[in-house]
């Protein structure tokens, strides 16, 4: 559980940062550790070089600017459950972050880490496919800004570029008849998802004018349930259509087999998840 | 004075037995100033770290060392060929086996110790073991302990072929290590061969680690200039420690000086002796300087001593009213590459003959083949006495699974089959003398407090509407305090144990046992025991153990030997002391013995109010005014042998909900009843509780050490290892009766493992009555979510 050599350097810029990882071959972001030490120690990642982006200004909080949310990519998984903002705006992201891990984990480990290191098993990937957001990203040419949809690629794999660093996540502040939910079973705490689900619908009355439904860690990356949507979308959601629903979800999923179970259980939880997150964010838009 | 309540005021400030004392222990390990083991720092102390096996059977070609010794700051890299001269390349186990120190030409598990590198610091180290090139040739791999003695099977122990007479009894098959039998075979299967009724179930008590927040460690330091070696080691039995050591290493056991420092849990884990503590007593001897070597928490689940592994068939002959007539039970129990087990050396599977339970059957038979894999050795209790929950688990399962085919509700068949009260001391048919025990009692309070019936209507009416509850039950009897000498020894060494008092000139206590807490608040309620058998407050007693140099020799805590054990030579001692403290009390109120009584903390001249002498104004007389002939101080030891074991005993009943889309089960109600018989310390007895049904939850509904077929073990980092916290750890309800062991000085029969013991049953018997009304008799641990799941699959009761 030691890691091999490595160097460190404590970045003072998002330029210095981006300069340092086109310096040095194989080097690596440092933001809260919490996945890429643990494989450093294992020794089932070598970063001969790390850039830890701990110390750069502007890339910490949480803002509001009419209808979006711009949330720094350093902001701490405890830092986005205490914020005023998002409680009241995208609470969707507060109850998230409440079940990503452990508390010793959330206080040190960032949003953006876990969207950028492209883990199937994190929280927020899902999250970010359900709200619809946006990502903003600095790289040797400068910003640009992706939507969440398609950013994830694959396992460890994201659109991100050589020398990229996520800088900021913009997401859409709620609005009325907007529900959410988020459902994530795991075997105990500090477990990542045997299956998770996020949810955002949007309501005209009883029935569901939008919906987006991500999915964690049941297939290679986050992914939208897009044919679920697709049954859902312009339709009154009662048993018989969750049903079809479900189908539709335990098709969708690809998940890796491990001591959390088999593709069968997997997918089918993926499903229950994703029912229960419909119900749920069904119920908050009425709120 | 109103005499009465001074003396409950001067009964009061003694913090004696029963008080709810608050522990000693606490203030340095709520404050974060424990010692343990990897706390010692000694000057010139360098690092040990292990090169261990990818695979789990293979044999090694080579070992190329030359890199690792060219890192700087690298010291030395020891092998097998290194060890060999000394004859330490392989060391006896406790259970008359032997094991590879460092992997000798084979490897036989994976993670298996092959080389050990010892640098500057940890990092150099673990820098250096990837340096360490080991060219391996894989073998085929034994997995399953079911194919062990077969004719296809490869052969494990290369050292062992030919040698058929094993330690225990004559080997079957290259890979067969025991057989072990007791009660009557022939009488019993007559009666099952006759029987109105049987009822048979397989189950497997699957692999499990005990799992100590404080892995496995050690500082080896030999001081060549006097010739002393001192080992500071996370051990549960130092004494024994010693005495291995000595014998391995050829210098005389007074050379060897082994020091229990703070633990960090032992559950089991602790027990035995493992490579690394070896290969680090070599290299501090090879060089001269104090070698520190820690498991990580990777190689402490992986490496050092599991526990269970059994897998076991229940059978019960009754006649229609459920009545027992006969048990017999047959368990292959698979011990791993090494026979490492932790049990006394004439019961190769521990007191698994403790298997008739709490019931009055009048004949049993007990089968054990324990057979070689190729995974990690052990087999250890893990908070347990040896092998007694896989005892205590396969008779209530079984007794379940009688009560289902029978159609008699399981709190009735136990009432119908208990030892009853009247029958004490009651000799088993597998020859076990229950000392003591009110079993009836305890399951009608336990009843009456959850509202039994209630709970069964409840359960009908949630049944009819598709939902899944279940009510566990278990009625169950351990047997402790190992043991009598006559039958108990480890290595010829008999299981007493000891300790010595001494009462200062001012009245104040030193006393130092054989035992070793780590955990268990000895600190606290070995000084309330002495308290009360002395009349000297708890709190001018001081208690000391883990030093092999200060300490009298003991066997060890494990097994909840320490109160049945320790407890019972701590009376004892205090009452020699308290002998002679009578008469020098004789002596300076001049008087005759026969003319004093006790009271409290004094003798007192019968009749005569005001003569009196405190135990204080005797401790200082017995250093300045003894009676003639009488030595002068105030001190005494005693090695006590205990007469018999102790046998707490206890009713626990468990509700459980499960969700049927997912297999989550609630555990909505947990209920335990523990008599240990004398309660010394009621918060402590608590806080044992808490954490043994915490850790039976634990191995019940999660806890796991899956191997694939290659031998690889696929869950062994606290990610996949199920370690509870508060969140998801139950709510427990306790309560207890008291039923004195007759033969313990004090009464006590020792608490901290009939919890674990006791509850793992308890939740298998809460699913399995889940989905008891769908014929599922019997359903194998852990419980989780995945499992339970596809039980629900398997039943048809998926929604979709």
């Amino acid at each position: 559980m030691i890691p091999s050599c490595f160097e460190y350097h404590k970045a003072t810029s998002i330029a210095d940062a981006i300069a340092k990882l086109q310096d040095n071959e194989d080097a690596k972001l440092l933001a809260g550790g919490h996945s890429l030490l643990p494989m450093m120690k294992l020794r089932f990642s070598e970063a001969p070089y790390l850039v830890d982006i701990n110390g750069i200004e502007g890339l910490k909080g949480i803002s509001i600017d009419g209808d979006t949310i711009t949330i720094g990519a350093m902001t701490t998984e405890s830092e986005l459950i205490r914020s005023d903002i998002l409680q009241q705006y995208c609470p969707l992201l507060v109850e998230a972050a409440k079940l990503v891990a452990d508390p010793q984990v959330r206080n040190k480990g960032t949003i953006g880490g876990d969207v950028a290191h492209g883990d199937p098993g994190n929280d927020h990937p899902a999250v970010m496919l359900a709200l619809d957001a946006q990502l903003v990203i600095h790289g040797p040419d400068g910003e640009r800004m992706i939507p969440a949809n398609g950013f994830f690629l694959g396992t460890y794999w994201t659109a991100l570029e050589e020398y990229e660093i996520l800088v900021a996540i913009k997401v859409p502040a709620l609005t009325s008849g907007t529900g959410h939910g988020y459902h994530k079973l795991k075997r105990k705490t500090g477990d990542y998802a045997v299956a998770g689900s996020a949810v955002v619908v949007e309501m005209n009355g009883d029935v569901v004018r939008d919906i987006r439904i991500g999915l964690t860690n049941v297939a290679p990356m986050a992914i939208r349930a897009e044919a679920a949507e697709d049954l859902i979308r312009g339709k009154r959601v009662d048993d018989v259509l969750l049903k079809a629903v479900e189908k539709a979800i335990v098709a969708a999923c690809d998940p890796a087999v491990d001591l959390r179970g088999d593709e069968e259980y997997k997918s089918h939880m993926a499903a229950i998840m994703a029912r229960r997150s419909i119900i749920q964010a069904i119920e908050n838009a009425k709120e | 004075m109103d005499t009465v309540a001074d003396k409950q005021k001067r009964e009061d400030s003694l913090n004696g037995v029963g008080c709810s004392r608050k522990r000693k222990e606490d203030a340095r390990f709520i404050q974060g100033k424990g010692n343990y083991t990897d706390d010692i720092k000694m000057p010139g102390m360098l690092f040990a770290d292990m090169v261990r096996s990818p695979y789990a059977h293979a044999r090694i070609i080579s070992i190329n060392t030359e890199k690792a010794l060219a890192l700087p700051g690298v010291h030395a890299v020891l092998t097998a060929a290194d060890l060999k001269p000394l004859n330490l390349h392989w060391m006896p186990t406790l259970a008359g086996d032997v094991q590879a120190v460092l992997a000798d030409e084979k490897v036989h598990f994976q993670y298996q110790e092959v080389a050990l590198v010892v640098a500057d610091d940890r990092y150099i180290a673990a820098d250096a073991i990837d340096l360490v090139e080991v060219e391996y040739e894989e073998l085929p791999v034994l997995v399953d302990p079911h194919k062990a003695m077969t004719a296809e099977a490869p052969i494990l122990r290369e050292d062992l072929v030919g040698k058929m007479e094993g330690a225990h009894s004559t080997r079957k098959h290259d890979n067969h290590i025991f057989n072990w039998q007791a009660g009557e075979k022939d009488a019993t299967d007559r009666v099952f061969d006759a029987a109105e009724v049987t009822v048979s179930q397989d189950m497997v008590y699957h692999r499990v680690h005990p799992c100590p927040l404080e892995t496995c460690g050690c500082v080896a330091s030999m001081d060549k200039i006097n010739g002393k070696l001192t080992v500071y080691l996370t051990s549960q039995a130092p004494h024994v420690v010693r005495t291995v050591v000595s014998m391995l290493s050829g210098l005389p056991e007074s050379s060897v000086r082994i020091v229990s420092p703070d633990i960090g849990g032992g559950f089991g884990n602790k027990v035995g002796i493992y490579p690394g503590y070896v290969a680090s007593i070599v290299a501090s001897i090879v060089l001269g300087v104090p070698v520190k070597w820690v498991e990580d928490r990777m190689e402490n689940i992986s490496t050092t001593a599991f526990a269970r592994d059994y897998h076991m068939r229940g059978e019960l002959a009754a006649d229609s009213n459920g009545i027992i007539k006969a048990l017999r039970v047959n368990v292959l129990a698979d011990h791993g590459a090494f026979d490492s087990c932790a049990d006394p050396s004439k019961f190769p599977a521990g007191f698994m003959h403790i298997c008739t339970g709490s019931y009055d059957i009048p004949v049993a038979h007990l089968n054990v083949d324990g057979v070689y894999t190729n995974k990690a050795p052990g087999g250890v209790s893990y908070r347990c006495s040896f092998r007694v929950t896989e005892a205590v688990y396969v008779i209530e399962r079984t007794m379940d699974v009688l009560a289902q085919k029978l159609g008699i509700d399981k709190a009735e068949i136990r009432r119908r089959n208990f030892v009853k009260k009247e029958q004490f001391p009651y000799t088993t048919c597998l020859g076990f003398e229950l000392d003591s025990g009110d079993y009836h009692t305890a399951l009608e309070k336990v009843l009456d407090a959850v509202d039994y019936k209630g709970l069964r209507r409840e359960q009908e009416e949630k049944r009819a509407n598709g939902e899944l509850m279940g009510i566990g039950l278990v009625t169950f009897t351990e047997v402790v305090g190992a043991g009598p000498s006559k039958s108990c020894d480890i290595l010829g060494v008999g299981m007493f144990d000891s300790a010595e008092i001494r009462v200062h000139p001012t009245g104040s206590v030193m006393a130092r046992m054989g035992t070793i807490t780590q955990g268990q608040g000895h600190q606290t309620t070995y000084a309330q025991i002495i308290a009360s058998e002395l009349g000297i407050t708890s709190d001018e007693i001081a208690i000391e153990e883990g030093d092999t140099d200060t300490s009298p020799y003991g066997l060890g805590t494990y097994g909840s030997r320490s109160t049945p054990v320790g407890g019972a030579a701590t009376a004892v001692a205090a009452r020699k002391i308290k002998a002679k403290a009578k008469k020098i009390a004789a002596h300076l109120l001049e008087v005759s013995e026969d003319d004093l009584e006790w009271e409290v903390d004094r003798f007192k001249v019968k009749g005569v109010p005001g003569q009196e002498k405190t135990m204080k104004d005797i401790a200082w007389a017995a250093y300045n005014n003894v009676p003639e002939g009488m030595e002068p101080g105030l001190e005494a030891v005693d090695y006590y042998d205990p007469p018999n074991f102790t046998f707490p005993f206890g009713a626990y009943l468990c509700v459980v909900d499960i969700d049927k889309d997912t297999g989550v089960t609630d555990i909505r109600r947990f209920y335990a009843l523990d008599d240990c018989g004398t309660r010394i310390n009621p918060m402590i007895i608590d806080g044992q509780i808490h954490g043994g049904l915490t850790e039976g939850y634990a191995v019940a509904m999660g806890q796991e050490m899956p191997y694939d077929e290659e031998g690889n073990l696929l869950g062994n980092t606290l990610m996949d290892y199920f370690l509870p916290t508060f969140v998801e750890t139950p709510k427990w309800e306790t309560d207890y009766t008291v039923t004195p062991s007759p033969h313990h000085p004090i009464g006590a029969k020792g608490v901290a493992e009939s919890p674990h013991v006791g509850s793992i049953p308890t939740f298998t018997s809460a699913m399995v009555d889940a989905f008891a009304h769908l014929d599922v008799t019997h359903m194998d641990m852990p419980h989780n979510a995945y499992r339970v799941w596809k039980q629900i699959k398997a039943l048809g009761l998926l929604d979709n």
